[in-house]
C-alpha cells in the first residue's frame, strides 16, 4: 500500500480520504457505532468563538461568554496558550470542528479522536443516552436563544442578564440526578412554552374570581410542610414554586435548566470519555500506520502530541495540577485490553470474569455502562497504580499533620481504588444543598439544607453570594444552613428579601 | 461518508455580541479606565486601544463549594518516598494535600482580569461622556479619504492600464535573451559554410547539411514572438490617504490657581477633540499650547498640562502671544488656524475689552475657528459679556459655559456642522 500523503499540507480530498480510511478501520474493523458526522473547517478565530460559547454552534448571549472570549483571546494572542485541536458536539450529526492551522497528521489525529471516539462514546455511554437527544439539543438551543433574545426586546436587557447571572449561579443545581427527563423537541418545546404561559395566566386570572373561598377546613390542620421532601434540583424547584417570578422568567430558569442537563453526563464521565477518545486515535492511527496508509513522518508527529496528551507530572513537578484525565483514562482501556488478551495471576485473582475474554466486547461494555466513578472503582487495576505510583493523603482538621493513608501495595489497593473514585463522584465534589423547606403560613422564607460530607464546610464568601442569587429568584428572605452528620446546625448564611437585590 | 463542510469563509465575530455584552456590563470600570488614560496620554495620542483591568473579585461568577476544613482525602500519582502512615507537615499556603501547585493558584487568585479595548472600543467610550451625536462619531472614527497614487508596475492587471513602454521594454530584453544562444550558432553555422565554400574540396553533401541548419535556426530565430503575455506590466496604483492640507490648532488655558486638577481634565477632553476633528480633515497638524495667568508663554504639552502657577489672570497676554505666532510661522494661506481657548473666566477687568478688540483685528480675521470653554459653577464674569459680544459679530467664534464633559460638544456644532462643506 502506498501512503495517503507525505507532505503535512492538508486538502479537502485528503481530509475526505483519511476519513474514509479512518471509517473503514473504526467501523468495519472495530464495530464502532457513531452518528453520522460532520466535520467542519474552521479558523483559529471562529474557534475561540466556539470556546466561548461552551463549544456550542449556537447559545443564547450573556456577558460570561464574553468574559470567557475575551480571555482565550487575550492568552493566544499573547501566545500563552495553543487552542484546543479540537471541539466535539454531541449532537446529530456529530458536529467536529478541525482548525485550518492544523497539519494534515493532526487533522487526521482529530477526525480519530472526535469524530469517531468521542462520537461513539456519546452515541453508547448509557449517561448519554438517558439524558441528551443528540438530535434535538441544536434546536433548543435556537428555540433558547431566540427566546431569550425576545425576552431582552421586550423586557430590556438588564432584566434578562440579572435573571441568567442568578440561574448560572446555580447551574451544578440544576440537574435531576436520579429521575430521567423528558426528551426534548423543537416544536414540542414551542407548543409546551405557549400552553404553560396560558395556564399560568389563567392562574393568574383566578384571584380576580368572585366565589367566595371555604377555607374553614384548612385552618384546622396541621401545616403541611413544604416541599414534603427535600429538592436536590433548585432551579426546579424555583421554576415551579417560586411565588414572584413571572411566565417569561420561570421559561428563562427552564431554559438554564435543561442546558445544565445536557452537560451533566459530560462532567461526570470526564475521564471515560477523554480516555476512550484517547484510546480510539491511538488504535486507529497506528493501525493505519500498520496497513502503511502513513508515514514514518506522520506517526512521528502523531506520537509527539499523543505522548504530550497522555504525560501525567508526578506529584512532585512544579506543573502538577492533579491527575490527568487522558493519562488516567487511556491507560484504563489499555490495561482492560492487555488484561484481556493476557492476564496475570494477579489479573486473573482480581478480574476474574474479564480475563481472558475478548477485548473489543470487553471495552465495548465498560464504555456503556458506567460513570468515571463506577468505572474506576470497577477497572482500575493494581498493576496501574503501581505505574502510576499513586498514594493517598488524609487532611483532617483535627490532626496537626497530612496523612500517608495508603500506598501502591497489596495493602493499599483496594482503599486508593475506592477513594480515587470517590474523588470523581460529583455528589461529593460538590456540596450538597437542597430545598429543605419554605414557611409557607408565615413570611414565605426559603431554607436550603447544606448537608456535610466528612465534616466539610461551605466557602463562606461564595455562599454569601450564590444566596443572594437565590433570594433574587426567590424573591423573599432565603437561609442556607450548613447540618453535620448527627443533623446539629454548623453554618448559617441569611439574605433578607429587603436588602437590594436588584444589581448584585 | 462523513460530511465535510468549509466554515471559514463563515462570519468569525459570533462573539461580538457577547464582547459587547461584557463591555456593557463592566461599562462603570472600563469608563473609569479609559478617563485616567485620557488623563495620562497626550492629546496626539488618543486613537490607540486601551488595556483595561478590571479586579478579579468583581468578575467571577459565584458557585457553591467547599471552603477548608473537614477531613480531605486526596489520591496523587508519582510517590517517590511515602509509605503507609507517614505524617508530613501541611504545605503552606492552604491544605490542598500535597498538590502544591493547586494551592499556591488558588492563593494567588487576586490578580486583576486585564484586557484590551480596541481603538473603536476607546473611542465610543471617551464619546459616550462628551455626548457627541452619532453622526459625528462615525465622522470621526472613520478612515480617512484614500487617494490613488502611483507605486511602480505590476505584472497583473486589466488592459487600461498597460504600460507599453516597460512591456516593450521587456519584450525586447527577453527576444535579445532568447535570440542570443540561436544567434550564437547561427553565426558559427554560417562561419563554417563560409570555410567549406572557401576550401578545395567542395563537398555538396556538407554544404546542403549547414545550409539545411541555417536555415533552421534562423526559423528559430524568427518564431521567438515579438510580445508575449509574459512581458505585460501594468502601471501600479495604490491608495493612500488623501492628503487634504495642514492646519495649526492653538491650546490656550489659564493656569491661575483657580484652575484646578478637574477643571484642566475638562479642558483637555475638550482640546482632544478638536484635535481629533481636525485629525479627519488635515493631513498635517501642528499644536501650540499656550499657556497664561497674568504673562504668557509657549510650553510643551508636558507642562501645559501639568504645571501649576499662581497669580491674576490677563487673558490678553495670550491672545496677543498668539497672534504673535500666527504673524511669525502660520502666516500665509496654506496653514488652517483653529483655536481653542479654555479658563475658568477670570480675567482683569480692565482687560476684557483688549480681549475683544484683539479678537476682532488680529486673530478672528485669520481663524477658521475659535472656540472658547468657560469651566466654572458660578456667575459669570466681564470676559463672557466681552466674549458674548464677539460673538455676534463673528461667525466662526463658538463658547459655552461648561459644568460636565457632555457640556463640551455643542461648542463645537457649528463646526461639525459646516464639516461637509469644507471637506468639499
Amino acid at each position: 500500500m502506498t501512503p495517503i500523503s507525505t507532505g503535512s499540507e492538508w486538502t479537502f480530498d485528503l481530509i475526505e480520504e483519511y476519513d474514509r480510511a479512518i471509517r473503514k478501520i473504526a467501523v468495519d474493523e472495530f464495530q464502532l457505532d457513531v452518528y453520522p458526522n460532520q466535520l467542519e473547517v474552521i479558523t483559529a478565530e471562529q474557534m475561540m468563538d466556539a470556546y466561548s460559547s461552551v463549544g456550542m454552534p449556537v447559545n443564547y448571549h450573556h456577558w460570561s461568554f464574553g468574559k470567557h472570549f475575551v480571555a482565550t483571546e487575550k492568552s493566544y494572542k499573547r501566545g500563552q496558550m495553543g487552542l484546543a485541536y479540537e471541539i466535539v458536539i454531541n449532537s446529530s450529526p456529530c458536529i467536529a470542528y478541525l482548525m485550518e492551522e492544523n497539519s494534515m497528521t493532526m487533522q487526521a489525529l482529530v477526525i480519530a479522536h472526535a469524530a469517531y471516539g468521542h462520537n461513539s462514546f456519546f452515541k453508547g455511554n448509557y449517561l448519554f443516552r438517558a439524558w441528551t437527544d443528540a438530535s434535538a439539543i441544536v434546536d433548543y438551543l435556537v428555540f433558547a436563544k431566540s427566546y431569550i433574545s425576545k425576552c431582552e426586546e421586550r423586557y430590556g436587557i438588564d432584566e434578562v442578564e440579572m435573571l441568567l447571572d442568578s440561574c448560572h449561579a446555580l447551574m451544578n443545581y440544576g440537574v435531576d440526578r436520579y429521575k430521567r427527563p423528558q426528551k426534548l423537541s423543537l416544536a414540542k418545546e414551542q407548543a409546551r412554552q405557549e400552553e404553560r404561559e396560558q395556564y399560568l395566566q389563567m392562574q393568574v386570572n383566578d384571584l380576580w374570581r368572585t366565589i367566595p373561598k371555604r377555607d374553614k377546613d384548612d385552618a384546622n390542620r396541621e401545616p403541611a410542610r413544604f416541599p414534603a421532601e427535600p429538592q436536590e434540583n433548585l432551579l426546579y424547584f424555583i421554576e415551579k414554586s417560586a411565588p414572584l417570578l413571572e411566565p417569561w422568567q420561570r421559561e428563562l430558569v427552564r431554559i438554564v435548566r435543561k442546558v445544565a442537563q445536557y452537560f451533566y453526563p459530560q462532567r461526570q464521565t470526564q475521564v471515560m470519555n477523554e480516555g476512550w477518545a484517547t484510546f480510539w486515535h491511538y488504535t486507529i492511527l497506528n493501525r493505519l500506520y500498520d496497513k502503511g496508509l502513513v508515514t514514518d513522518g506522520f506517526m512521528m508527529e502523531f506520537l509527539q502530541s499523543h505522548t504530550n496528551v497522555v504525560y501525567q507530572p508526578p506529584v512532585t513537578a512544579r506543573w502538577y495540577n492533579g491527575i490527568n484525565p487522558y493519562a488516567l483514562g487511556f491507560s484504563m482501556y489499555q490495561d482492560i485490553k492487555r488484561i484481556c488478551e493476557a492476564p496475570t495471576d494477579e489479573d486473573k485473582a482480581w478480574f476474574p470474569d474479564l480475563a481472558g475474554t475478548d477485548w473489543r466486547s470487553s471495552l465495548e461494555f465498560a464504555m456503556k455502562n458506567f460513570k468515571d466513578e463506577s468505572f474506576i472503582s470497577q477497572y482500575l487495576s493494581p498493576k496501574l497504580i503501581r505505574d502510576f505510583r499513586m498514594f493517598s493523603i488524609r487532611d483532617d482538621d483535627h490532626e496537626d499533620k497530612l496523612e500517608v493513608s495508603a500506598i501502591h501495595d497489596e495493602m493499599g489497593y483496594r482503599d486508593i481504588r475506592s477513594k480515587l473514585a470517590e474523588q470523581y463522584n460529583l455528589g461529593s465534589r460538590e456540596p450538597n444543598i437542597q430545598v429543605w423547606s419554605v414557611n409557607v403560613r408565615g413570611d414565605r422564607s426559603l431554607t436550603l439544607r447544606h448537608t456535610m460530607h466528612n465534616r466539610r464546610p461551605l466557602d463562606e464568601g461564595s455562599a454569601q453570594e450564590v444566596l443572594k442569587h437565590v433570594g433574587r429568584l426567590w424573591g423573599f428572605d432565603v437561609r442556607l444552613e450548613s447540618a453535620d452528620s448527627d443533623g446539629s446546625i454548623t453554618q448559617r448564611f441569611e439574605v433578607k428579601s429587603n436588602l437590594e437585590l436588584q444589581r448584585l | 461518508m462523513s460530511h465535510i463542510i468549509d466554515r471559514r469563509l463563515n462570519g468569525k465575530n459570533k462573539s461580538a455580541v457577547n464582547r459587547e455584552r461584557f463591555l456593557r456590563r463592566f461599562k462603570a470600570q472600563i469608563k473609569e479606565a479609559v478617563s485616567r488614560a485620557v488623563k495620562g496620554r497626550s492629546i496626539t495620542d488618543i486613537e490607540s486601544g486601551e488595556k483595561v483591568s478590571i479586579p478579579v473579585k468583581d468578575i467571577s461568577e459565584p458557585v457553591f463549594h467547599h471552603g477548608q476544613g473537614g477531613v480531605r482525602e486526596q489520591v496523587h500519582p508519582g510517590n517517590e518516598e511515602f509509605i503507609r502512615g507517614d505524617r508530613i507537615q501541611r504545605p503552606q499556603g492552604g491544605g490542598g494535600g500535597g498538590g502544591g501547585g493547586k494551592a499556591s493558584q488558588d492563593g494567588e487568585g487576586e490578580d486583576d482580569f486585564v484586557f484590551e479595548l480596541s481603538r473603536e472600543e476607546f473611542l465610543n467610550v471617551f464619546f459616550d461622556d462628551l455626548a457627541l451625536p452619532n453622526l459625528i462619531k462615525t465622522q470621526l472614527m472613520g478612515v480617512e479619504e484614500l487617494k490613488q497614487v502611483r507605486a511602480g508596475y505590476t505584472n497583473d492587471g486589466t488592459p487600461a492600464n498597460i504600460s507599453i513602454v516597460r512591456s516593450l521594454r521587456g519584450a525586447l530584453a527577453r527576444r535579445v535573451a532568447m535570440a542570443a544562444p540561436t544567434l550564437a550558432s547561427l553565426g558559427e553555422a554560417e562561419e563554417d559554410l563560409d570555410q567549406l565554400l572557401e576550401s578545395d574540396e567542395e563537398s555538396a553533401l556538407e554544404v546542403r547539411d549547414q545550409r539545411k541548419r541555417i536555415h533552421l535556426l534562423r526559423e528559430k530565430l524568427a518564431s521567438i514572438p515579438f510580445i508575449d503575455p509574459f512581458d505585460l506590466r501594468y502601471n501600479n496604483r495604490i491608495k493612500q490617504p488623501k492628503p487634504t492640507s495642514q492646519a495649526v490648532m492653538f491650546c490656550i488655558m489659564d493656569v491661575s490657581g483657580s484652575m484646578d486638577e478637574q477643571k484642566k481634565d475638562m479642558a483637555k477632553r475638550f482640546f482632544i477633540l478638536l484635535y481629533l476633528f481636525l485629525q479627519r480633515n488635515y493631513d498635517k497638524i501642528e499644536v501650540v499650547f499656550i499657556r497664561h495667568h497674568t504673562s504668557a508663554v509657549e510650553v510643551n504639552e508636558e507642562d501645559f498640562f501639568h504645571s501649576r502657577e499662581s497669580g491674576g489672570t490677563v487673558v490678553s497676554s495670550a491672545l496677543n502671544l498668539m497672534a504673535d505666532i500666527v504673524k511669525k510661522r502660520y502666516s500665509g494661506s496654506e496653514w488652517n488656524i483653529y483655536a481653542a481657548q479654555a479658563s475658568d473666566g477670570d480675567n482683569w477687568d480692565s482687560d476684557s475689552a483688549n480681549c475683544g478688540r484683539i479678537m476682532d483685528e488680529q486673530l478672528l480675521p485669520y481663524c477658521q475657528y475659535f472656540a472658547y470653554i468657560e469651566i466654572t459653577e458660578g456667575e459669570p464674569q466681564n470676559l463672557w459679556y466681552e466674549y458674548l459680544k464677539v460673538k455676534e459679530r463673528q461667525r466662526h467664534f463658538a463658547m459655552q459655559k461648561i459644568r460636565s464633559a457632555s457640556d463640551i460638544y455643542p461648542v463645537f456644532r457649528e463646526l461639525f456642522k459646516r464639516q461637509p462643506a469644507t471637506r468639499a
